[in-house]
């Protein structure tokens, strides 16, 4: 199944947080099939782009144009929205519930993470690498064109950058875009990258 | 309705796996319930007198307990941000959540009114507006408390504040509840006050949830 394709583009965008300005007149594009690597030092506005892009912050200023329409964007924030409480596959089975997916999605988005085998672990018992596979699974049981990934590579292990990378390339491939935050440069081997420097 | 059955199947396994959650509530109103009759004189009268309001201040104080949860640990661990960009409606999963805290906080309060009501000596003439009402208000409660827990969900210290915000707006429920059973026991016609609990729950099923929604979605920002 192809993704819907899309061209994302940033105009003169500006976003406070409180009475602060994070940034002005920032503007940039991003099509399908492309990755950008959001980098910047610590407070210069990451997260706020990203949680603007995603709809959950409004900007100050400026336009956001071309994003995927429904179903078209998936974040990952700091925090993996896991409950603790529940089972890997619980907390898999209730997001495809709750975004319309079926079910039978999460086996093959677990397996393709290397977390299968630890379906049935409550979320409290897994380390916060494995943690992280189980968010990184969520984007997998349900493709959709963009992905806003805020600090991914938190708590991955040599592997697990290795499968990011993978998963990351797949999706470009396939005609998705990503735009990632992360303060370590990206695992070798993605082609498409570009960078982007947010400076406070 | 696949959505909504994925956070009322969530919220009935959450409170599985953590039954203190929901069961302290209830043993809190409990007490505080036998506390009084322990408190009054043997056989009073007029503890009687007394009992709807006891009743209802405790079925309120007890639910007010939960409230902070509500959202709060969705918030921490990231769930809120997914659920504010989820394809189901925000306003439909508010609606969810807080009837499964009326399932699982409301409707065991409402089933332990009729014999803690007997305990406090209410006359068997006013249980049926006992329970009705506290039927018809303490889903108002969740709704109502609901509101409150998203406006303060980004708050550090919300539980000091929501007492605050909660009880003002719950003072008709509880005067029209407790209103209710005197008018039974009186031998007048309870149905007044209870239409008007069921006036106020239809408005609260209507509006809370997509106000809840916006406030949640106001803790982003």
């Amino acid at each position: 199944m192809s993704l819907q394709p899309f061209q994302l583009e940033i105009r003169d965008l500006a976003v406070r947080r409180g009475p602060r300005v994070l940034f002005e007149r920032l503007g940039f594009s991003l099509s399908d099939g492309e990755i950008l690597h959001l980098q910047g030092a610590n407070g210069a506005g990451k997260t706020s782009l990203l949680e603007t892009l995603a709809g959950l912050r409004r900007p100050a200023s400026g336009q956001v144009l071309g994003l995927p329409e429904e179903r078209g964007l998936h974040w990952l924030g700091h925090r993996n929205a896991l409950n603790l409480s529940l089972s890997v596959l619980e907390n898999l089975e209730f997001w495809c519930g709750l975004n319309g997916a079926s079910a039978q999605a999460c086996q093959p988005a677990l397996e393709r993470v290397g977390i299968w085998k630890l379906r049935h672990r409550l979320v409290r018992t897994l380390s916060a690498g494995q943690k992280r596979r189980a968010a990184l699974a969520r984007l997998l049981a349900q493709r959709r064109p963009l992905w806003l990934l805020d600090e991914p590579l938190d708590g991955l292990d040599r592997q697990g950058l290795e499968l990011f990378a993978q998963l990351l390339g797949e999706h470009a491939a396939s005609g998705g875009g990503a735009i990632v935050t992360s303060h370590q440069p990206l695992p070798a081997g993605l082609s498409g990258v570009r960078n982007l420097v947010l400076s406070p | 309705m696949s959505a909504v059955l994925a956070i009322l199947t969530r919220e009935l396994r959450l409170a599985l796996r953590s039954r203190m959650d929901w069961l302290l509530p209830l043993l809190f109103f409990v007490m505080v319930v036998l506390l009084f009759g322990l408190g009054a004189r043997p056989n009073d009268p007029v503890l009687a007198g007394f009992a709807p309001s006891i009743l209802w201040v405790g079925a309120l104080l007890s639910m007010l307990l939960t409230l902070d949860r509500l959202f709060r640990a969705d918030y921490e661990d990231g769930t809120l941000e997914q659920l504010c960009l989820a394809e189901a409606p925000l306003g439909l999963t508010v609606a969810a959540k807080l009837a499964a805290h009326w399932l699982l906080t409301g409707l065991p309060l409402v089933l332990l009114a009729a014999p803690l009501a007997v305990a406090l000596q209410l006359p068997a003439a006013g249980l049926p507006a006992l329970v009705w009402g506290l039927a018809l208000g303490t889903p108002v409660l969740s709704f109502v408390g609901g509101f409150a827990a998203a406006l303060t969900v980004a708050l550090p210290r919300a539980g000091l504040l929501l007492p605050l915000l909660v009880l003002p707006l719950l003072a008709p429920v509880l005067i029209f509840g407790a209103g209710a059973v005197r008018a039974a026991l009186g031998g007048l016609d309870a149905a007044a006050p209870l239409y008007f609990l069921a006036a106020v729950l239809v408005l609260c099923l209507t509006l809370v949830p997509w106000a809840a929604a916006a406030a949640l979605r106001n803790a982003f920002e």
